[in-house]
């Protein structure tokens, strides 16, 4: 697994640079992230992503935008205006999760 | 005598019939099977069904008759689980004490999850094939429609049988062409994933399958509704396809009595162990379309699960740790129009790569290329399913996946040397 180097931290990441130990993240680290894929974090983004997180706790497994919407709260429409376009990856990529297996 | 239920008598549960009554000794095992529907479908017949390639007598045969002695069927459909009384109670009010339950009820089609979708113009211009029924009426509808726009629409993922709606695009671009009006339709493919297909190797094989056919890909498309007035599928980012027909692949969702039992997830999928298929609870295990497994929902997942469970259920009832584990192998057969077809193999850990199988060179089937004849074992497939699959007969197939005759292409980058350009280039857009 390749390694990043991000706000002078060594962090593993995979091919697409989605983090893969869950504990290498911190909210610092997200908000670096966000910046990557130009997201600007407001309360409510972060409300999102530590919903993320704690959901991955739970199951072992990164949310779907359904699973975010109906057991987080956050409509999907409302999903798309805080991370636009493909809001499943942008909060998996910020919440330092691997991505959602969008299944096969 | 110990009892085990088993919910659903399509192909899971009726070759988990099979294959634990073969297992479980008569006197100390008692096992029930609860099916609502008095025929089985053989469910990847609906596709060719819906292009008048396939008779309704061929596709479908009563319950009973696939089913063997010493398994009572009971016609019902299911209420509710009691779990802390290890109790199934039927809609009619009976009820069915277990010890051990394997739920096997699938998922099924739902139109009513989204918008405008079942609304005034469902069987009128949305149209789809995950049932008989829908499937009988898009054959009319194809055979007097005079063209225009064609969506071919996948509403979210995960679906049964991940290619069907690839394989309607295909074969529907055969159809017109054979009908000498390929000209006056134009076909549109939009999916909510980011290609054809979630995988990389396969996703760019069948992506420039859809280009080479001029199928239009709609890409990342995640449907909010339907615009009944427009005629058009309207997205969460406010992007707009209009159709004249429309064929969906609505919402995929498990049996609502799951998701009441508290061992569903929001798609009312069974979560379990994803290599021993137990559930939360550790006397009830889910096998088939109906667990949240990440792997394909097809008859041949079904299948191979079905060649480990006996072992880990015995493992399991005797409380040792399950010898044998499921490793995700999935196995399907594409139509690609045409009379030729394609074969996937994957699991797990192993995307579709090209090769030969089963075996390496020989074949004599092809990988992840249109050949004749994965066209031809698509269609004898359908003999085997009622002859071999279902009765739990020996199949000369792994369980397990293998890579003999698997070969990664050169010109795809390895995730080792996709490490550079990082994530920027993949979400950014």
């Amino acid at each position: 697994m390749p390694i990043q180097t991000m706000l002078g931290r060594e962090i593993h990441v995979d091919d697409e640079g989605f983090l893969t130990e869950f504990d290498e993240w911190d909210e610092d680290l997200g908000a670096e992230l966000a910046k990557q894929i130009d997201v600007t974090m407001t309360d409510r983004h972060w409300e999102v992503i530590r919903f993320l997180r704690a959901d991955f706790q739970d199951r072992g497994e990164t949310a779907t935008t359904r699973r975010v919407d109906s057991v987080g709260g956050f409509p999907v429409k409302e999903q798309f205006a805080l991370f636009p376009k493909k809001p499943a990856k942008k909060m998996a990529y910020v919440a330092g999760l691997p991505k959602p297996h969008g299944c096969v | 005598m110990r009892r085990l239920v088993i919910l659903g008598a399509g192909t899971a549960g009726t070759i988990a019939a099979n294959k634990m009554r073969k297992r479980l000794s008569r006197s100390e095992w008692d096992m029930t099977i609860v099916e609502q529907a008095p025929l089985h479908d053989y469910q990847p017949g609906y596709l060719f069904l819906a292009f008048g390639g396939q008779k309704p007598r061929q596709i479908r045969k009563p319950v009973e008759r696939l089913l063997p002695k010493g398994v009572t069927l009971v016609r019902g459909s299911v209420a509710e689980l009691k779990r802390d009384d290890k109790t199934v109670v039927l809609e009619d009010g009976a009820t069915l004490p277990y010890d051990y339950l394997v739920i096997a009820t699938g998922v099924s089609p739902r139109p009513d999850q989204t918008p405008g979708m079942d609304g005034s113009l469902w069987k009128d211009s949305i149209h789809s094939f995950y049932t008989f029924e829908s499937a009988l009426d898009l054959e009319a509808k194809l055979d007097g429609w005079e063209g225009g726009r064609l969506v071919v629409h996948v509403t979210e993922m995960p679906i049964k049988c991940p290619v069907a709606p690839l394989e309607f695009a295909f074969l529907a671009d055969s159809f017109f062409k054979r009908r000498k009006m390929r000209d006056k339709v134009s076909i549109t493919y939009v999916t909510p994933l980011p290609g054809a297909f979630t995988k990389p190797v396969a996703a760019s094989t069948l992506g420039d399958m859809l280009g080479d056919r001029g199928i239009e890909v709609e890409s990342d498309f995640m449907v909010e509704r339907i615009d009944e007035d427009a005629r058009s599928l309207v997205s969460y980012d406010e992007r707009e396809v209009p159709f004249d027909l429309l064929v969906t692949v609505p919402l995929n969702m498990g049996a609502d009595f799951v998701g009441r039992s508290g061992l569903g997830d929001e798609l009312n999928l069974v979560e379990v162990d994803r290599e021993t298929l137990l559930s939360r609870d550790d006397s009830i295990f889910a096998i088939g379309d109906a667990t949240n497994v990440p792997t394909s929902k097809a008859g041949a997942v079904a299948h191979f699960q079905m060649d480990l469970l006996p072992d880990i259920f015995l493992d399991h009832i005797a409380g040792k740790e399950a010898e044998k584990r499921f490793d995700g192998h999935a196995m399907c057969f594409v139509e690609s129009g045409g009379g030729k077809g394609l074969l996937l193999d994957f699991n797990y850990e192993v995307e579709p790569l090209p090769g030969s199988f089963p075996l390496p060179v020989l074949g004599p089937l092809r990988l992840l290329k249109e050949s004749r004849l994965n066209h031809w074992g698509k269609l004898l497939f359908r003999y085997a399913y009622w002859i071999l699959l279902l009765p739990g007969r020996y199949i000369p197939m792994s369980a397990h996946l293998s890579l003999r005759g698997k070969r990664r292409p050169k010109t795809t980058p390895t995730p080792s040397e996709r490490t550079d350009h990082a994530y920027s280039d993949h979400a950014r857009t």
